[in-house]
């Protein structure tokens, strides 16, 4: 059976977004407190628990967890931060980046953590609140530092083009910077780990549904979604990390376009 | 029932979100912000500052040490050469010492010995006169006795007897120096 370019089993029922959105703790009003809340709560917990506790002793010689404690506040301080906005700039803006990466790193890690297994930001609202987040803070800097009208001008008239071209270049560079660039931040974010979980419950359920209702030897064949969803598991681990890079990347490089002079 | 007609369905459109989802996610953003501008970015970075201090203090320390040596070595290599020429200046002093005080002793012989022998002279030459006086009055009586011995009682006047050996004496000692001349 073909149905909506998916090829259906008969029998077979693949996962919905539905089962994504499990049933609310408990509920008041119109506010529904469930387990994607609690996560990304817990995520806040567990960053400045892990970094506190790391750094507590202040060890000239770190103890392994401070290590990788410092390696990690290293790598948003210099990688992320001085090395995109500059030596000058960065300073300010290393809580932001450090807070950017490790928030979206631990909520997307949760799906490859068994019995977790919900990356935060595959429920589109946690996506486009941090993308808000970063739209605000990188235009709001931007506005400071260069004041409203160099800030748009920086924006939208690139030097070095004719200027019979800004005709047409300030609208898209407009609609490119202010409206594509916050939406894109946060759907990449959103489709990548929305997508991954979806393939890992279709993998899952597969298994499940090959090894159980086919029966007999066909039972056998639950090897080959097992196989897929293994590969799909470090797949997905891998774009968690490279997502939450990606994201504060991004922050970092808008931020570098509101406090670098001109292009 | 497949995602997409979900998805056409509307009410469970993934793009669409749960407006407390942007709230509780936001306001976890920001508490967590807040944490990590107020607590763990201070917090590594006076780790990271401790850290620099303490090692370029290390180096700076470590450096001091050496220079320090290298300035103690200097002093001691000094010291030592000046010690070696002291020693080579006490030793010379020392031999010259020495040797004034050898040329200082010879010098105190030789006058010693010339003394000596000076007093040894005269006092021979005293003797000598002495005898030489004793011997020439005794000579004289003898003679004179003799003589008057032989020649009978006429040699008792005594001036005459005294100008003939007186006389003789001379001519003793004429001949004498005569002898001694041509010796």
């Amino acid at each position: 059976m073909i149905s909506n370019g998916l090829v259906v089993a008969a029998g077979y029922t693949a996962p919905t977004v539905e089962e994504m959105h499990l049933p609310d703790f408990f509920q008041i009003g119109s506010f529904g407190f469930g387990k994607q809340m609690l996560l990304v709560l817990l995520s806040v917990v567990i960053v400045s628990w892990f970094f506190l506790a790391a750094g507590r002793k202040r060890a000239m010689v770190p103890s392994r967890t401070q290590f990788l404690a410092e390696s990690g506040y290293l790598f948003t301080r210099n990688s992320l931060g001085k090395q995109l906005i500059g030596v000058h700039h960065f300073k300010p803006f290393v809580p932001l980046l450090f807070t950017s990466f490790f928030f979206v790193l631990v909520n997307n890690l949760y799906g490859s953590i068994p019995l977790v297994q919900l990356p935060s930001f595959s429920h589109a609202g946690s996506a486009y609140a941090i993308a808000i987040i970063a739209f605000l803070v990188w235009v709001g800097v931007g506005i400071k530092r260069k004041g409203l009208g160099a800030f748009f001008k920086d924006l939208t008239m690139p030097p070095g083009v004719p200027p019979v071209l800004y005709i047409i270049l300030v609208p898209i560079e407009l609609l490119s910077n202010l409206i594509i660039r916050p939406v894109t931040h946060a759907l990449r974010l959103f489709a990548t780990m929305f997508g991954g979980h979806l393939a890992m419950m279709v993998a899952a359920s597969l298994v499940a549904y090959m090894a159980t209702q086919l029966g007999g030897i066909a039972a056998v064949g639950a090897i080959a979604p097992t196989a897929l969803g293994l590969f799909l598991f470090f797949l997905e681990l891998m774009i968690q990390v490279i997502q939450a890079y990606i994201f504060t990347l991004l922050l970092a490089v808008y931020l570098q376009g509101s406090v670098s002079e001109g292009h | 029932m497949s995602y997409l007609m979900a998805a056409e369905e509307g009410h469970t459109n993934p793009l669409l979100p749960n407006i407390w989802e942007i709230a509780i996610t936001a306001i976890g953003f920001l508490i967590l912000l807040f944490i990590v501008t107020k607590y763990v970015v201070p917090m590594f970075e006076s780790i990271y500052q401790d850290r620099k201090e303490a090692i370029e203090g290390g180096l700076a320390k470590a450096e001091k040490a050496q220079a320090e040596a290298a300035a103690a070595r200097a002093e001691y290599n000094q010291q030592l050469e000046s010690a070696r020429l002291e020693a080579q200046k006490i030793r010379e002093e020392a031999r010259a010492e020495g040797e004034a005080i050898l040329a200082d002793y010879k010098q105190r012989a030789t006058v010693e010995a010339t003394r000596i022998t000076d007093n040894a002279q005269k006092t021979i030459e005293a003797e000598r006169s002495a005898a030489l006086i004793s011997l020439r009055s005794e000579v004289g009586t003898l003679a004179t006795a003799l003589a008057g011995k032989i020649v009978g009682e006429s040699l008792n006047d005594d001036e005459r007897s005294n100008r003939v050996v007186d006389r003789f004496l001379a001519d003793l000692e004429t001949e004498q120096r005569n002898a001694g001349a041509t010796r």
